[in-house]
């Protein structure tokens, strides 16, 4: 292929800026003296003494995070195994699977989140009622037990949704990993007198290691940036961390959030860098080794 | 392996908490409040044909936009090699892991009456720009928000395009244009498809962009639903109506656009 | 085999969380989740108008009860209330205005309040107690109360067209104008604006208040809510409606601003506080409005705030040029230009979301 030209590249250079500019302005706004959006009035890190003074805020991280990672965890476990499942099944049954998998890709957030939310809702009243009609039964009453199975949207049903949206990309990045073992792998380390759990272990499991990897990740990243699913199923008593964003920016604008912003740029910035160079020198090294056998 | 058992813990969960919220919004949508069966619901939503026009419409542009802004960006980045290819990606993804409401803010705070774009262009003598609480202001949060979505799988389906097809056409004589026209962009169109549907289907069901953005003024689909289930008219009975044929209007047309490009759009994810 | 394994153990999972929820039952008269709070102090779970209270007085209150508050913000009524008539909210306290809480009074969503438990009750204007929305005071104490009305910026806008609701139909402020992102304010504007009781269950005049709405949304910048406040205090809108409280706190932060209260009339709420049925926390919430009730916090939300306070004690302690204002405060004459919200029958409640919906989504 050909070599860009200096036109192309200006165009890469301003569509950079297009994305960065606004991110830019909000960071330098964080450092202002002045509650204006639009004047200088010197500098200042009082938004960021503020934001770490701000419960709410602290409070929404840590059940982000949280959930995100109990998500993830979940989703990693559950989306490996399914993915190990569907494999071994009928074409048919198979496909019916990967289709109601794919529903939660493909469908939009706000109707993913705001069917949970109906389903949660709905099963809250019938296990209410349900803890009603049998505390009204004599048997009951006679042993002296008190039934209580209803439930509240909360921090439970807000995990139960992040699981949900999980999985589907877990099994997606998990499956093409599957496709491409080999069998007979497994049924060397059986014949070898491996137990089918050891095999699994040392053979199996270290091939389908970076598709897993690279779902959690997946899965991670869409747990901490959801919103809208998140906003439908947390209910009155958790909060994550986007939906404290939301409710700031339409009350009245304080510059903390542009503190915040800024925060989660770095954040980002540091995690983005850091498996950037572990990726460049796990390759570097790979390089190295493949150089010094071939000269072996 | 013969471990078919290993998948029924999640076929579980899925008929749980993914086919039965829909059979429930299914329900809801054929229901009236006091529990009686009904097409009320959907009879009453022509009045709201606007919406959905105006949804659409928005969703389109938004993505057209992204195409024609995300394509020539990967393909760009596709053809350079080396540290500045590997630090461009990097920066393509880095405002897809920032908050979407941080993003979006950033906008709000940019194109305010009386914000810094405003006080930037009256401080140079130029006349101010009134873009905010338009669908300007809508389909640009959409682009600014949804166009890594673009490119990514653009990009990735670019690159992993064969150097030596290209070569061999360029050998029997092909025009740089006729390389493009003809090898690399129909190779291409996965990415592109799937870039589609990235892009559209958030764009379609969005209700933080034209609340924040819009000023509450041009409303979407989105907003419509979120009015009906936590907002100011509620009414989950036709926001599941709603929802319903949101949903089928995306799938099939999703569905469509699959068949059209012979599937693969799943493939590339992220 | 494996198939079986995975059976049970889902079975047994399912058997783990169910046998958190069976317990020996409560005895006759004793609140068993009330009991279990108050040992350790307990929470409440509190659910307000956004900027609606000095945040600090939450951290006074649990210093002094030992009683965490977990603090939630809604922007308007019905937002509010669809989160609690979709199920699975739960709030203790939540501070509905006038018209809601009747609303809510009649859905059966709110639970009788033991006075005992709020002593300071006693310092309630007794002008506020037994309203026409809670006739025998049984569900709601007052928390504040104001008057809603036009707030412009006086650089903007020309003091020749002020005066009445027809400001905010000026097209001369095109794009400028902000008004509320809630069906009742908003509505009723237009109701008063044609001459209309804001009580009206005439569908005709709802219908003809919303065409009304419909002309003026061309000239509308934003439907607002506490977003507002960035739009006035910014500059970034010229005319706007909202409570007179927060028009005092735009003031301090842009001295440009003027309110004033429209000639057709206008609205004058309570909001107050109640407890919802089946609340968790009961006597933990009560103790938390008889806490607001106090002097005290009072003061301190009035300070942060300015709306109007039912406390007479709190008035006392008031700087007399807050306590005599006009708007806060408002005299005889005032009062005749203004209109309560009441509650409305279930089909008009229907009409006004359906309406509502038929405003946002026009073009």
């Amino acid at each position: 292929m050909k070599k860009n030209t200096v036109l192309s590249r200006a165009f890469l250079f301003l569509m950079f800026l297009f994305l960065y500019a606004p991110i830019f302005v909000l960071i330098v706004f964080s450092f202002n003296d002045s509650k204006s959006n639009a004047v200088w009035g010197g500098f200042t890190l009082d938004w960021y003494v503020q934001l770490f003074q701000n419960q709410t805020v602290l409070t929404a991280l840590r059940t982000t995070l949280l959930v995100s990672l109990l998500a993830t965890l979940a989703a990693t476990v559950a989306g490996t195994a399914a993915a190990i499942g569907f494999s071994s099944m009928r074409r048919r049954s198979r496909n019916l699977c990967l289709t109601v998998n794919n529903i939660p890709l493909t469908n939009p957030d706000i109707i993913t989140g705001v069917s949970m939310m109906l389903l949660f809702v709905f099963a809250g009243q019938v296990l209410a009622d349900l803890s009603a009609w049998l505390n009204a039964q004599s048997w009951a009453e006679q042993a002296n037990l008190w039934f209580n199975f209803s439930f509240n949207l909360g921090f439970w049903t807000l995990l139960i949704a992040h699981i949900t949206f999980d999985i589907p990309y877990v099994i997606l990045s998990v499956l093409p990993r599957i496709r491409q073992l080999d069998p007979n792998l497994a049924e060397a380390a059986l014949d070898l007198g491996a137990s089918p759990l050891t095999a699994f272990r040392k053979v199996v499991l270290p091939e389908l290691m970076p598709g897993i990897i690279n779902g959690a990740l997946i899965a991670f990243t869409m747990s901490i940036d959801d919103f809208v699913i998140s906003y439908f199923t947390a209910g009155s008593q958790v909060s994550t961390l986007s939906m404290v964003v939301y409710s700031m920016v339409r009350r009245r604008v304080s510059p903390e959030i542009n503190a915040l912003s800024t925060l989660m740029f770095v954040a980002v910035l540091v995690l983005l860098i850091a498996i950037n160079v572990r990726q460049a020198r796990q390759d570097a090294a790979r390089q190295r080794e493949l150089r010094s056998a071939g000269r072996v | 392996m013969r471990s078919k058992g290993a998948a029924i813990p999640y076929v579980i969960w899925m008929a749980l908490f993914v086919v039965a919220p829909l059979v429930l919004v299914v329900i809801y949508a054929c229901t009236s409040r006091d529990g009686t069966p009904t097409a009320d619901n959907f009879s009453v939503m022509l009045q709201y044909a606007a919406v959905f026009g105006r949804s659409f419409w928005l969703a389109f542009i938004a993505t057209v936009v992204c195409i024609l802004l995300g394509y020539p960006m990967a393909y760009i980045l596709a053809r350079e090699r080396g540290r500045l290819r590997s630090m461009a990606t990097m920066l393509i993804m880095l405002p897809m892991w920032m908050n979407f409401l941080l993003r979006t803010y950033s906008w709000v705070f940019l194109l305010e009456r009386n914000g810094f774009f405003n006080t930037l262009l009256s401080s140079i003598g130029l006349p101010k720009l009134d873009i905010i609480s338009t669908s300007g202001a809508v389909v640009l949060g959409m682009v600014y928000n949804f166009l890594p979505f673009m490119v990514l799988p653009i990009f990735s389906v670019i690159e992993k395009i064969d150097g030596r097809v290209i070569e061999a056409a360029q050998d029997l004589g092909a025009s740089s244009a006729q390389v493009f026209r003809r090898v690399i962009f129909p190779l291409s169109l996965p990415g592109v498809l799937s870039g589609v549907t990235m892009v559209f289907i958030p764009s379609v069901s969005t209700f933080v962009i034209s609340r924040l953005l819009g000023g509450g003024k041009k409303l979407l689909l989105g907003d419509l639903i979120e009015m009906q289930f936590l907002g100011s008219a509620y009414n989950p009975h036709l926001g599941s109506a709603i929802s319903l044929v949101m949903m089928v209007i995306v799938l099939v047309s999703i569905g469509l656009m699959n068949r059209f490009g012979e599937g693969e759009g799943e493939a590339v994810l992220l | 085999m494996k198939k079986f394994l995975s059976l049970l153990l889902a079975l047994s999972l399912g058997a783990g969380l169910l046998s958190g929820c069976v317990s020996s039952r409560p005895t006759e008269g004793s609140d068993a989740s009330g009991e279990d709070s108050a040992a350790s102090g307990g929470v409440v779970n509190v659910y307000n108008w956004g900027e609606y209270i000095d945040e600090s007085v939450l951290a006074d209150f649990e210093e002094a009860t030992g009683i965490h508050v977990n603090y939630q913000m809604y922007d308007s009524n019905e937002t509010m209330y669809g989160k609690i008539a979709g199920g699975g909210a739960d709030y203790d306290v939540v501070i509905p205005s006038d018209y809601m809480i009747s609303r809510m009074i009649a859905e059966d969503m709110l639970e009788p309040l033991n006075f005992d438990n709020i002593p300071n009750f006693a310092d309630i204007d007794p002008a506020l107690l037994n309203p026409a929305y809670d006739p025998e005071n049984l569900y709601s104490v007052p928390y504040m109360w104001g008057l809603l009305g036009v707030i412009y910026n006086t650089t903007m806008v020309d003091e020749a067209d002020i005066g009445s609701w027809d400001l905010m139909w000026n097209e001369k402020y095109a794009d400028d104008i902000v008004i509320f992102d809630n069906s009742r304010d908003t509505i009723g504007i237009a109701l008063k604006r044609l001459g209309y009781s804001y009580n009206t269950t005439d569908e005709a005049q709802i219908q003809e208040a919303v065409d009304l709405l419909i002309q003026q949304k061309p000239l509308i910048q934003a439907y607002v809510m506490d977003d507002i406040f960035s739009k006035m205090e910014g500059g970034n809108a010229a005319v706007g409606t909202y409570y007179y409280g927060d028009f005092l706190t735009m003031l301090e932060n842009n001295p440009d601003l003027a309110f004033y209260i429209p000639e057709e009339g206008t609205n004058i709420y309570v909001d107050a506080m109640c407890i919802l049925k089946g609340a968790k926390n009961k006597e933990n919430a009560e103790a938390f409005i008889n806490y607001m009730c106090s002097t005290e916090a009072g003061l301190k939300n009035c300070e942060a705030i300015w709306y109007s306070t039912p406390l007479l004690s709190v008035r006392e302690e008031l700087d007399p040029e807050v306590s005599g204002d006009v708007y806060a405060y408002p005299d005889e004459s005032i009062m005749a230009q203004c209109e309560s919200y009441a509650g409305l029958p279930q089909a008009t409640l229907d009409l006004y979301d359906s309406e509502w919906t038929r405003l946002k989504s026009a073009s």
